[in-house]
């Protein structure tokens, strides 16, 4: 009775990933696998049960992989994946430097002020995230309120070109994804004994030492977690690339996006979806043992 | 049995021990000329609104082992602190080996710490937690390696050099903890609480290795506690703070048989505490007493003063339980006695603690050591008993 209850509580979950992600995933392979064609849905072959033994074995033989080999001989896709690559690891260096004196100037206030601090990080996200995206436009166009006001305070006398450039896509980026690097990082800090940075100036360290080799080791699975957590994201983003970059910037996501609803080009889509997914296969595994190992040290 | 107990109290207190015999005694602080290695002079420290250390002036010296204690609050800890350099004084000089050290910083004091917490570093193994402060010093390689090794051995953790600090006990962590403040041959050794984290028995035990691990190195040792056994077994002196001062600095035996005050005899083991007022100086035995009289009693008391106490002044007789003797009959020459009811009768095994209840309704504890078994014990539950203790026993505290 135990046991099927056990076995009862962990099916659940297992049926709704087969469900809702496999399947669908599955769909995606197979779609890549087809050609595109003028018609409702935009590829062929389609699976029609109907057929038989006979169908089953034309439909399989029409499958290849001509989509990724389009991949290949077009440089669009190569470099719409290095433009990602480079963004996503630009705005998540950034992200970390802005993220991690936060963290550490929350962890090292009283107690009692930290909640109002860690809600002030968390408050953006009771907005919707596409409003805050287009506010960004509002602030960064070149008649926006950041141009105004330098022009105002005489700093600059043109306005800066910052909106449909990658610098407003690296801000949006940062801004959107602070939370994520921000939060894993400061629940390490905060559960570091202050004694630790006591003993390492009993020691003989300067302050600068014992920060490089007592807090930052001590912090390195929160900026290790924060980092995959703004990372894997960024390296799919659309909407921030879309609405703050412009066209000069070509993202994979943007490309997964013009790809499907601009060319009706599934087949091509659908191969970009996948080679994206296994490049952010490899980070996101590397992640998973990095939390397993550290459950382990922590028992 | 009651001779016995009596004997023993007879004994001069270290202050009465003549110095100079033939195997010198280690008592620095008795001698004129004895250079202290740490000088407190006048210091205080106050946070916002709290004085936590209000004027204390304490000289400890090369190789002593000494104990801070009191209950918590009392500012021992930041007198420790304030030593290791993470607090500075808001008045007053610390001098270490005769020189002002508020200007040096922490990290540059030749003085280290061991933390209640322990504070060992969970990255590093137990090894590179022991050569940390090593490699902070411009030491070769090798030489770091050496002492390493060394301290391991000291503490007999060797086997566990490339162990993180989670996998090991409670006691080990203690031990690498004491490693690596020994690691830099410091001239003076702070140990905050260091056996808080353990159990009974393993306290016990690390208590001894501490005392031990003090001798063979020489080095000036400081503990802070709030356990009094601690201090007593531990130390060569105590310092007992309260509310941010000194209360008292003495050997432990001085410390538990001369307190000077009622809080040091409080605090220090288990105490009876009778109120009263002080007579006239009397001589026995080549010894000055103090007469005592009890309100509402006309027997004459006789107790020893730690400090001269003016007669007619209201003050109070601390008597250890362990020194009063309980009889059925009233001791023919007993110099002090009272009498009373069997109240209540606490058996531990080794000890049996009798709570009388006198005539006023006060208690007093005695205590004996329980030679008989239990079933051959003569006195019981509201028996009419006699008290008697002999006056080097009590003393009397007009404070």
């Amino acid at each position: 009775m135990n046991r099927f209850r056990r076995t009862l509580l962990i099916a659940v979950p297992y049926l709704w990933l087969l469900l809702f992600f496999l399947a669908p995933f599955i769909i995606v392979v197979k779609i890549s696998l087809s050609d595109t064609a003028i018609a409702q849905p935009p590829y062929v072959p389609v699976f029609d049960p109907a057929l038989g033994w006979a169908g089953l074995k034309d439909f399989l033989s029409a499958l290849d992989l001509e989509s990724y080999v389009w991949l290949t001989q077009d440089s669009l896709y190569i470099n719409a994946f290095l433009e990602s690559l480079k963004i996503a690891l630009i705005s998540t260096s950034l992200c970390l430097l802005v993220a991690f004196p936060l963290a550490l100037g929350i962890a090292r206030t009283s107690p009692k002020r930290r909640p109002v601090l860690l809600m002030m990080v968390i408050l953006p996200f009771w907005t919707s995230f596409l409003i805050r995206v287009y506010a960004w436009i509002g602030i960064l166009r070149s008649e926006g309120f950041l141009n105004q006001f330098l022009q105002w305070t005489g700093v600059i006398s043109e306005p800066l070109a910052i909106i449909n450039t990658p610098v407003a896509v690296y801000v949006g980026i940062v801004y959107s994804y602070l939370p994520f690097m921000v939060l894993p990082i400061y629940a390490t800090l905060e559960k570091m004994d202050g004694s630790l940075l006591e003993a390492a100036i009993d020691l003989g360290c300067s302050r600068t030492s014992a920060f490089w080799r007592i807090t930052l080791p001590l912090a390195a699975p929160g900026i290790i977690a924060g980092c995959f957590l703004v990372f894997i994201p960024a390296m799919g983003e659309f909407v921030i690339p879309d609405l703050l970059g412009g066209t000069g910037t070509l993202m994979m996501g943007k490309t997964l996006w013009s790809e499907f609803f601009s060319n009706r080009d599934w087949p091509v889509a659908s191969a970009v979806a996948i080679v994206l997914l296994l490049f952010l296969v490899v980070p996101i595994v590397a992640f998973q043992r990095m939390l397993e190992r550290q459950q382990e040290a922590a028992r | 049995m009651n001779q016995q107990a009596q004997v023993s109290d007879r004994q001069p207190g270290p202050a009465a021990r003549p110095s100079g015999g033939p195997t010198k005694v280690f008592a620095p602080w008795t001698e004129a000329d004895a250079k202290p290695l740490v000088e407190f002079v006048d210091v205080r420290k106050v946070f916002g609104d709290f004085t936590a250390v209000n004027g204390v002036s304490l000289k400890i010296y090369p190789r002593e082992f000494f104990a801070l204690l009191g209950p918590s609050g009392c500012g021992k800890t930041t007198l420790l602190r304030m030593l290791a350099g993470f607090e500075t004084p808001t008045s007053g000089k610390i001098l270490l080996d005769g020189q002002d050290i508020s200007g040096i910083p922490a990290n540059r004091r030749p003085i280290n710490m061991m933390f209640q917490s322990y504070a060992l570093f969970p990255h590093l193994s137990v090894a590179a937690n022991i050569a940390f402060g090593l490699k902070r010093s411009a030491l070769p390689r090798q030489e770091i390696a050496g002492r390493t090794e060394e301290m391991l051995q000291l503490v007999q953790m060797t086997q566990f050099a490339h162990r993180k600090p989670h996998q090991l006990s409670g006691g080990q962590r203690q031990r690498v903890a004491l490693a690596r403040a020994l690691a830099k041959n410091p001239k003076l050794l702070l140990l905050d609480e260091p056996l808080g984290a353990l159990d009974a028995k393993l306290r016990e035990q690390t208590q001894f290795e501490l005392m031990n691990i003090q001798e063979k190195l020489g080095t000036t040792f400081v503990i802070v506690t709030h356990d009094q056994e601690e201090a007593m077994t531990v130390s060569s002196r105590i310092g007992l703070m309260s509310h941010g001062s000194l209360a008292q600095v003495a050997t432990p035996p001085q410390i538990y048989e001369n307190p000077v005050s009622r809080f040091v005899a409080d605090f220090i083991g288990d105490v009876n505490i009778i109120e009263g007022k002080s007579g006239g100086v009397i001589a026995r035995d080549g010894e000055e007493f103090v007469e005592f009289h009890r309100p509402g009693d006309e027997s004459v008391f006789v107790a020893r003063a730690s400090e001269p106490v003016a007669p007619q002044t209201d003050c109070c007789l601390a008597v250890r339980p362990e020194k009063i003797a309980v009889t059925r009959e009233k001791p023919a020459d007993a110099a002090n006695a009272l009498t009373g009811h069997v109240h209540d009768i606490a058996y531990v095994g080794n000890l049996s603690t009798y709570h009388v209840r006198l005539a006023d309704g006060s208690i007093v504890k005695a205590q004996e050591a329980n030679r008989r078994r239990i079933a051959n014990r003569e006195i019981t539950w509201e028996d009419e008993v006699w008290l008697s203790w002999t006056p080097g026993a009590g003393v009397v505290l007009a404070r």
